[in-house]
């Protein structure tokens, strides 16, 4: 079996955002490769080195140059090989999973490692637009994973709790915390990872084209009253703050 | 004609349901304002249903007896097909989320996920979402015969019951066989009102200190105030409290009219998930925590000697 992990290059949690025009700019703004995708990365080098039948581990990134990096990542953490599809054009989760889907039925993926949802663009579509797209289930939030031979096993979150769940391969997985605890790259790995190959690919060779439009983007602040008691007395700070909530904010019967 | 897929969970109607009513009214999208109720023994639903929207379409069947992502897809798209939807609306709970793309791709239709917000710009039906860890608000348009949406909870009023009824309508779907077998489930069931639901919420840190202080004080409190209880990421990764309870990027949205954070640092990750919220009230020792930054009341001290002091006058 083949795996695909996706992997995007985000601003740093701690990072500021600033708009520029209409839209944000991360000109000079700290970014990391998504933790969400890092969860991914780790869990196919670890079905591999847990005795899974893996033949190869290719980490793909769609987007702007500094995806390299998160790229550089992945190959530093283990995977085989890397693709990068260079764009800076702007895509909506649905319209990238036709690219995806395209890169994963090319190389012969048999699994798809998604982050459950991206920090640039807080979406969590992209897992599942792509399994429609190949026609594969789709296993969202998962924090659990076991493949042997087709089967893929494991647990993942729903809405009112988790479930376990057995599937056969090709499938979709989408990872979140808990699934494991990503490795540092050492030092002779990032030396390894320099003669791996990270491959550029055309992305005229995708085809598609995004159906949502940006029409604006802006930092909404909003102005929070910062009523602050002082709480060396805790009875009166207690009687304060609950005559605030009753009376002022009217949060409280 | 406006399809939802309508959520409901125990035999009656979810609150998000009422507000995606409210959202494909306001969305100035044309025709019926139609519910899909998927399930099975749901004829309380669908009543519950047709007192809101004009029409009620009903598939009760065993096959749809638990969610489905693949089903609950194929159900919509043929649905929304059939009935020449100029918009789907589904939930923006993690099932909605999950189900949702798919409908998209099944009806080569665009998809604005999470929506706040809809309107009609010309052809165009916009939306604003939160993006950037919810520290962004972007405003996304799409257009075509037919627009997937998911709606964030919380982000619309609830609607009340129209002046008629709506018409129930059985249909007949043709589903594909399901893909993934459920071999177990652990549903998280809480006597309090769900987070998503809940007006108010009591959250609790690390700087709870434990378990116990955790139920002391954070569910005492709550209990007393009638709220939900929620938790930080530190607290459920220590195994205090179940992941179900986790709010922020990781874990729920709530937007509630109150939300009071116990020992709570403030971590963009758990802003993420709360930062919306009406009024924020955070307790913490430390007067330079950055949930400060973000609240409306702050009171600065040890919550060992403050919440019980907030109980105790919050049951007078
Ligand atoms: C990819 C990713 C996703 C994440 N997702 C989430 C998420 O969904 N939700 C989430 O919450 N976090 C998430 N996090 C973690 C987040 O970054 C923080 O680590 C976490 O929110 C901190 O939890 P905390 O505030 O309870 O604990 P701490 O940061 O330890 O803060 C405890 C606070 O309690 C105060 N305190 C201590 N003792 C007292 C006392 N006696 N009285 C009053 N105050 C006291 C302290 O001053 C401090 O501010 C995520 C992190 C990553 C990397």
């Amino acid at each position: 079996m083949k795996i695909l992990t996706l992997v995007r290059q985000v601003p740093d949690a701690e990072a500021r955002i600033k708009i520029q025009g209409q839209t944000v700019d991360l000109d000079g703004t700290t970014v990391v490769i998504d933790g969400m995708d890092e969860y991914g990365v780790e869990e196919a080098l670890r079905l591999r080195e847990g005795g899974a039948q893996v033949e190869e581990i290719i980490a793909l990134a769609i987007g702007p140059k500094r995806n390299e990096d998160a790229l550089r990542t992945a190959l530093a953490m283990g995977v085989d090989r890397a693709i990068h599809i260079e764009t800076d054009a702007r895509y909506d989760a649905v319209s990238l999973s036709a690219m995806v889907a395209q890169v994963a039925q090319q190389e012969g993926a048999g699994l798809i490692l998604v982050g459950g949802q991206e920090a640039d663009w807080d979406s969590q579509a992209l897992g599942a637009a792509t399994a429609e797209r190949l026609g594969w289930p789709q296993l969202t939030w998962t924090n659990e994973l076991k493949v042997e031979g087709d089967t893929l096993s494991g647990r993942h979150d729903v809405d009112d709790g988790n479930e376990s769940f057995r599937a056969s391969l090709p499938a979709v997985v989408t990872t979140q915390q808990g699934l494991n605890e990503p490795r540092y790259p050492t030092l002779p790995n990032i030396m390894k990872a320099k003669k791996k190959e990270l491959r550029k690919d055309d992305p005229a060779s995708y085809p598609s084209q995004s159906a949502v439009r940006l029409v604006g983007a802006e930092i909404q602040t909003r102005a929070r009253r910062n009523h602050m008691i002082d709480g060396k007395d805790p009875q009166a700070a207690a009687a304060e703050l609950l005559n605030l909530l009753r009376n002022e904010a009217k949060v409280l019967a | 004609m406006i399809l939802i897929v309508a959520e409901h969970s125990g035999g009656s109607l979810a609150k998000s349901t009422l507000e995606m009513v409210t959202a494909a009214r306001a969305s100035g999208r044309e025709g019926p304002v139609t519910l899909l109720v998927l399930g099975q023994g749901i004829g309380a639903v669908a009543k519950e249903a047709a007192a809101v929207a004009d029409q009620v379409l009903v598939a009760d069947l065993p096959a749809l007896a638990t969610y489905n992502a693949e089903l609950w897809a194929a159900a919509a798209a043929q649905i929304a097909q059939e009935g020449e939807a100029n918009t789907v609306i589904i939930g923006g709970s993690r099932s909605g989320r999950e189900f949702a793309p798919r409908v998209a791709v099944k009806l080569g239709a665009p998809y604005l996920e999470d929506a706040i917000s809809l309107s009609s710009e010309g052809a165009a039906l916009r939306a604003q979402r939160y993006t950037y860890l919810a520290r962004v608000t972007e405003t996304v348009e799409a257009e075509g015969p037919v627009v997937v949406v998911s709606v964030k909870p919380g982000s619309f009023q609830a609607a009340a019951p129209a002046a008629q009824a709506g018409e129930e309508y059985d249909v007949e779907l043709e589903l594909p066989a399901p893909r993934v077998e459920i071999t177990g489930r652990s549903v998280e069931k809480s006597s309090r009102v769900a987070l998503t639901e809940a007006d108010v919420i009591v959250t609790g840190g690390r700087g709870v200190g434990s378990p116990e202080n955790f139920a002391a004080y954070v569910e005492g409190f709550a209990d007393a105030i009638g709220a939900g209880v929620g938790a930080t990421r530190a607290v459920v990764d220590a195994g205090w409290r179940p992941y179900a309870e986790q709010v922020g990027q990781t874990g729920k949205t709530v937007q509630p009219g109150a939300y009071i954070a116990l020992g709570v640092s403030g971590a963009v990750q758990h802003l993420s998930g709360m930062g919306k919220s009406k009024n924020i009230i955070a307790i913490n020792k430390d007067a330079e925590a950055p949930i400060f930054k973000v609240a409306d009341y702050g009171i600065v001290g040890d919550l060992n000697q403050i919440v019980p002091a907030l109980i105790e006058a919050a049951k007078k």
